[in-house]
């Protein structure tokens, strides 16, 4: 669609501007660029360089330092299990690969190749009561179960299939 | 202060020292460390120089400031133990192929096990085997042997203001990597070298030309002409036990001629050639009020920062090349006559102080018909090496002179090797033009480092210039002279702090007194030469009457800056692309456009097109500098580049492109 166009750098220059360019502000002006382009495309990260006078190399380390900051575009549905101790003794290990299985997804990718899901397994959600525990964006899944997990993932597909 | 500190049970009178790594060492004893330089700010990662203090503990000496009354133990049997294991640490991590490492022989980490006594590694080797980048015409990365001491990251940032390496990862993840990992040939790397020099490890090293100059030397269809840069003379000799700032200059000839190279001679006859044409240059445009200060171009890495950050003022450095260039165009021009040997046959090597020169000699302005001016470029370092493979007992060596006539030079050219060099050996020419004969010293603009700023009165004439090295410093200095604060008729810009004795390429000097010995070698040998202004140069004189005419001079000795973009990325499409496209634009978001308002002419112009509805058929893209950057903001509209352009002129541009569509 068109209205698209020229989008990719008017949301950074509204950052920036927001921001006005201090580069003491790194931190906070990376969280809002991954905000709205779900990762952080390097030509992005190349003109916050040059906005805020600081070396690219900079921005960079920055950008690989924190784990919340993401280099690669992730998919639609962000899927977070949880691999806590208590969730590790509840065997979130089962629901990540069957996660990994179902999704398609080899070692060393976290992505699928649609741009639909993105699996991250994270240390603790602090829900240990229902563990194991599951996230999809901002829905949180208790109690998983192999069953469970096939109805959601079941869910979205069709979700998706609707709206194509 | 009154009260003195006790060092292993001897007591140490306490003087302005910066951190007690350095009083522990005025003290006579040696701490171990890979990450303290004094030039450099302290950074503490390596903990090997870890003392004791009493009533505190370990503490890492160089980050801990001396006070009155400390009880410091340096060798203790705890210290002893977690040096050791930090050592082995680093080995497990560490990729384990020394006999292959271009390092080897002078790698601290071996050293420093050696010193040590680490005898055993207990930790399983467990370092991954990365890419070794060799994308860089100058200098090579292996982060497979890296320490992550961090050296080379604040010296590039601090010293240099460049900051092309940088810390990416953390904990176990972390590594020392350009700006998405790209190669070193791909970033704003300026090739100085002076990561090489302070990397304690292999992990950035100099590309070293040594087989392919062998090849060359045993060629026998091949003359191999080799020149020596004058601070190569002087720093040689820390290889094989000389004094600092020794010269060494019969020797390295007399080495060169049994290592089988055909012609010996030396850059400083160039070097003569360049304060005349430098000096010439000066003296039209002072006279003229053109283009002022004029900036030196004789050091590669400083010209590459320029054409890199200050593509404005790219016309004020001087169009002169270098001495080395000059001396390749020269030479290789003037012996395929002498000689009548192809000039394809004529191999150039350069012996340099630096690491720079190999990515100078690589630049495609800089060679006839494909064929290089200078064919390699070997370090000082690498000259060591190729004397010891050829079994050559540097103590035995007799003294050599060089050939004629490109061997003969004057003290003029000599001192080009220091900070300020350059500078007094123009000052010495323009002295002379101006004064007619008086000849005479500069001492105000010699400089051991940093910046130094000197009023020079000649006749007439009063001279404001500035020395500066490094390019931090360099960085402020122009800033200042952009802003109007400051005024020069020449500025001396040299990438390494001190000049080019303290070269990349150079073995590494344990002080700054070291790299002063140098310097005070190369005004030295100025003084025990017989001409002290390069207009005397007999032979120059002659290649200007009888060989070489004003064109010809200009096509040897001069050469041209181009802008040049600091990191390589493709162009970026701004939005989703149309199906079919009939307005493509192409905006420059490099720093000179942002600067000049890029940002607002793009906001503008994206309104412009949605306002008028012709986004559907609209193609937006970036591109990081196409190198137009003293005419920027630079809009590019269906390949029709505006430069200087503004909105109206881009507005009135999309409005006759679509007009002709229609």
């Amino acid at each position: 669609m068109s209205q698209i166009f020229a989008t990719k750098f008017e949301q950074v220059c509204d950052i920036l501007d927001k921001y006005e360019c201090n580069p003491n502000h790194l931190i906070a002006i990376l969280q809002e660029i991954q905000h709205a382009y779900s990762y952080l495309p390097e030509d992005i990260l190349t003109y916050v360089a040059t906005a805020l006078r600081i070396t690219p190399g900079a921005v960079y380390g920055v950008a690989t330092f924190y784990a919340h900051f993401t280099l690669e575009p992730k998919g639609k549905y962000v899927i977070r299990v949880c691999d806590g101790t208590a969730c590790h003794v509840k065997k979130s290990e089962t629901i990540i690969n069957m996660l990994k299985s179902e999704l398609g997804l080899p070692e060393n990718k976290n992505t699928t190749d649609d741009l639909l899901f993105t699996l991250e397994i994270v240390a603790c959600l602090g829900a240990c009561g229902i563990a194991p525990l599951m996230m999809v964006n901002d829905e949180v899944y208790g109690s998983m179960t192999k069953e469970k997990l096939t109805e959601i993932l079941e869910k979205i597909r069709k979700e998706e299939a609707a709206n194509d | 202060m009154a009260e003195n500190i006790i060092v292993d049970n001897l007591a140490i009178e306490a003087e302005d020292d910066e951190n007690l790594l350095e009083l522990i060492r005025r003290a006579g004893i040696d701490l171990p460390t890979f990450c303290y330089h004094s030039e450099i700010s302290v950074y503490g990662a390596c903990r090997m120089c870890m003392v004791e203090v009493e009533g505190r503990g370990i503490v890492p000496a160089c980050s801990t400031r001396p006070e009155p009354g400390m009880v410091i133990k340096t060798h203790t049997s705890q210290i002893r133990d977690l040096r050791k294991m930090i050592i082995e640490l680093m080995l497990a991590n560490h990729d384990p192929k020394c006999t292959t490492c271009p390092e080897s022989g002078t790698c601290r980490l071996q050293s420093i096990a050696t010193q040590l006594g680490v005898r055993d590694v207990r930790f399983n080797q467990v370092s991954s085997h990365l890419p070794i980048d060799n994308t860089s015409e100058a200098i090579v990365r292996d982060p497979s042997k890296c320490i992550l001491c961090g050296d080379c990251v604040r010296v590039c940032g601090e010293i240099q203001s460049v900051g092309a390496l940088d810390f990416t990862g953390r904990g176990a993840d972390a590594q020392v990597v350009t700006y998405f990992n790209k190669g070193m040939g791909d970033v704003e790397c300026v090739n100085c070298g002076q990561c090489v020099k302070v990397c304690p490890v292999g992990a950035l090293t100099a590309k070293y030309h040594i087989s392919q100059v062998w090849d060359a030397v045993y060629d026998e269809s091949k003359t191999v002409v080799v020149q020596i840069a004058p601070a190569v003379r002087v720093a040689l000799g820390d290889y094989f036990g000389e004094k600092p700032g020794a010269l060494t200059t019969g020797k390295i000839i007399t080495s060169l001629r049994r290592m089988g190279f055909d012609r010996i001679y030396d850059t400083c006859f160039a070097a003569d050639f360049t304060v005349v044409e430098e000096g010439r240059e000066f003296l039209s445009r002072y006279s003229k009020g053109e283009n002022l200060p004029l900036f030196t171009s004789c050091c590669p890495a400083w010209v590459k920062f320029a054409e890199q950050y200050y593509p404005d003022l790219l016309d004020n450095l001087s169009t002169c090349r270098s001495p080395m260039m000059m001396f390749g165009s020269l030479c290789k021009d003037q012996l395929s006559q002498e000689l009548g040997v192809a000039r394809e046959d004529i191999v150039m090597v350069s012996i340099m102080p630096c690491t720079a020169k190999k990515f100078e000699a690589s630049r495609p302005e800089l060679s006839k018909d494909g064929n290089p001016d200078v064919d390699f470029v070997l370090t000082t370092k690498e000259l060591a090496i190729m004397m010891q493979e050829n079994g050559i007992e540097y103590d035995k060596m007799e003294l050599g002179s060089f050939d004629m006539p490109y061997g003969f030079y004057t003290g003029a050219a000599v001192i080009f090797g220091a900070s300020g060099g350059v500078s007094e050996a123009v000052l010495r020419f323009a002295a002379e033009e101006l004064n007619k004969g008086s000849s005479q010293e500069f001492h105000e603009v010699r400089s051991s480092s940093g910046v130094k700023v000197a009023t020079i009165q000649i006749g007439e004439v009063e001279l404001k210039l500035a020395v500066v090295s490094g390019l931090a410093n360099a960085r402020a200095l122009i800033d200042r002279i952009r802003n109007g604060e400051e005024h020069f008729d020449l500025v001396e810009v040299m990438a390494c702090p001190g000049g080019c004795v303290n070269g990349g390429g150079q073995p590494v000097a344990d002080d700054y007194e070291a790299i002063a010995a140098r310097a005070k070698g190369l005004y030295d040998s100025d003084k025990m030469l017989q001409f002290h202004n390069s207009s005397q140069n007999p032979y120059l004189k002659q290649i200007y009457h009888e060989k070489i005419d004003e064109e010809k001079a200009h096509e040897l000795l001069h050469t041209h800056f181009e802008n040049r973009k600091r990191i390589h990325h493709d162009d970026f499409v701004l939005g989703e692309l149309p199906d079919e496209v009939e307005l493509s634009l192409s905006i420059c978001f490099g720093t000179s456009c942002y600067l000049r308002g890029a940002q607002e002419l793009y906001n503008r112009i994206t309104e412009y097109i949605r306002e008028n509805g012709l986004e559907k058929n609209t193609e937006f893209k970036a591109n990081f500098c196409g190198e137009l950057c003293k005419k920027g903001p630079t809009l590019i509209i269906n390949g029709k580049v505006i430069e200087h352009c503004t909105y109206e002129i881009a507005i009135e541009e999309i409005q006759a492109q679509m007009a002709k569509r229609k």
